[in-house]
């Protein structure tokens, strides 16, 4: 897309905003990134935007393009309709700070609410040894680059701003599935402390965070309802429940 | 006081939604197809007929389990009388339908297309939804979603039943063996899109390995997970396709038990 493209733009802070329209060029194999840089050389000077790597790997590029949370570095311009104008927010789930940047703080808040992995004691650091299809299940949980697009679009914190106190989010989920798929993690609990801490339970698995991944991480399928899946191994299932007491292997 | 994307602090924006997109359309289509299922399967089930052509019985009402069945119809015995209330015959197909509505109700692919469709909750990503509270499945009655698994385990009983309902399909209306029709074909194609359907079940994924830690010291369960994986990723297509091949398979057996079209034999 090459050319004039309109832009409406939400600009303000956490007090007031509203959308400003403009008018800025673009040029062939251009994305949304460039062309917010360029309405920032050319007619806003002061208009904030978080950026850095423009190569959608550091996360930090976030807004809501025509109302879809999307990385504006990996959002191609030639993805638009010729004359269509092009929307861009901040995330609507987070406190606006100013113009397109959002206080994505829960997230770090919730980060350390997550207890880290614990080895076995007689392990030293430089001992760990782990079997390849044990390191692949929990691979695809590290690709998560901290966008923040899963747990901006969750409708359980972006539509209810109460449950942000008792719901982690998906970004966390799938580190808590991680770590409880972790063959060498000594902490047990951590099925619980989803259920029990982290509001696992509150997620109905509308599959949005999955859908708006820009790593492609099946968050739904390959973290959030395999928990389910064992919260209810050792909550609601008694037979499991009796099994795990008798034969002493809840961590096979 | 204004919550969700009209919280203080965030973006002062007055829309619910800024897609462009015809984000509607999914739900809508979803709401659409369900709700024909329901009422058609409702209908179906308050019949009371038309269900059992020899050799062909309707997935609705196999196994036919009530006094009031049929004659022929009950391959497995009639161990439940017939119950009467408010001077109507409950209808066999409730003793049955319990099981496949119950599976399907809290199947997590079906969740996600009802919670969107019927409930807004959410109606589609980025679409804030009408509700003004949202305990998720964390109280009565969306935690009994967590019980998924009985229903898988009795659907599974449920599909060894209509896998034999396929088998004795090889036989003629007179009982006679190394026969099929066009009924083989839909109770075979049935019963094997149930099969897919269940196989690919979340549930089935975590029973079958995912509940293991360790998957180096369970290689023939890798195994096993890994085929159910491959399964699961097509678990929304057999969703779809096999509710539809059960309204098929009863449409089929309704009209040929109606005397609208004759079951063809191949030989």
């Amino acid at each position: 897309m090459a050319g004039k493209v309109n832009l409406r733009i939400w600009r303000g802070d956490s007090k007031s905003g509203d959308f400003k329209d403009v008018q800025v060029d673009a040029n062939e194999g251009e994305v949304v990134l460039d062309v917010i840089h360029r309405v920032q050389a050319t007619q806003m000077s002061d208009l904030a935007v978080r950026w850095n790597c423009k190569a959608g790997k550091c996360g930090s590029c976030s807004m809501e393009i025509n109302g879809k949370p999307r990385l504006a570095c990996m959002t191609r311009m030639n993805t638009f309709e010729e004359g269509e104008t092009i929307t861009v927010t901040p995330l609507r789930a987070f406190p606006v700070i100013r113009d397109l940047v959002a206080d994505v703080s829960f997230n770090y808040k919730k980060a350390m609410e997550v207890p880290s992995f614990e080895p076995p004691a007689d392990l030293a650091p430089g001992e760990y040894r782990m079997q390849q299809v044990d390191v692949e299940r929990s691979q695809e949980f590290r690709k998560c680059i901290e966008c923040f697009l899963c747990q901006n679009t969750c409708h359980v914190i972006r539509d209810h701003e109460e449950n942000k106190k008792s719901f982690a989010g998906p970004r966390f989920f799938i580190r808590m599935a991680e770590l409880d798929m972790h063959p060498l993690d000594t902490i047990r609990n951590r099925k619980q402390q989803a259920q029990e801490e982290h509001g696992l339970g509150m997620c109905n698995i509308t599959k949005c965070c999955t859908e708006v991944c820009p790593e492609h991480i099946k968050i739904t399928d390959n973290a959030i309802i395999p928990m389910k899946e064992r919260v209810v191994d050792v909550k609601y299932d008694p037979v499991r429940w009796l099994g795990s007491k008798i034969r002493k292997r809840e961590g096979i | 006081m204004a919550t969700g994307v009209f919280s203080e602090g965030r973006a002062s924006i007055d829309k619910r939604t800024l897609r462009t997109d015809k984000w509607w359309l999914q739900p809508a289509a979803t709401f659409g197809v369900l709700l024909s299922f329901v009422i058609y399967s409702t209908f179906r089930a308050f019949e009371k007929n038309y269900y059992w052509a020899e050799p062909l019985i309707s997935p609705f009402y196999s196994p036919c389990i009530s006094t009031a069945c049929l004659d022929g119809a009950s391959h497995f015995g009639q161990p439940i009388g017939t119950l009467v209330v408010f001077g109507m015959v409950i209808s066999p197909a409730f003793f049955i339908l319990v099981v496949p509505l119950g599976f399907r109700l809290t199947c997590y692919y079906y969740r996600k297309s009802y919670y969107r469709s019927f409930w807004m909750s959410p109606p589609a990503c980025s679409v804030a939804e009408p509700h003004k509270k949202y305990t998720g499945e964390t109280r009565a009655p969306l935690i009994l979603q967590n019980g998924h698994r009985w229903f898988f385990y009795l659907g599974l009983v449920l599909n060894v039943i209509l896998t034999y309902d396929a088998v004795i399909a090889f036989r003629n209306a007179d009982g006679e063996w190394g026969h099929m029709s066009v009924g083989t074909l839909v109770l075979t194609l049935n019963a094997t899109l149930l099969w897919l359907y269940s196989l690919s079940c979340h549930t089935c994924r975590h029973t079958i390995g995912g509940r293991l830690r360790s998957f180096s010291k369970h290689p023939y369960r890798y195994k096993a997970w890994s085929f159910v994986s491959k399964l699961n990723g097509n678990h929304p297509l057999y969703a779809w396709i096999s509710l539809f091949g059960v309204a098929f398979a009863d449409i089929y057996v309704r009209m040929v038990a109606k005397g609208t079209i004759t079951n063809y034999y191949f030989f």
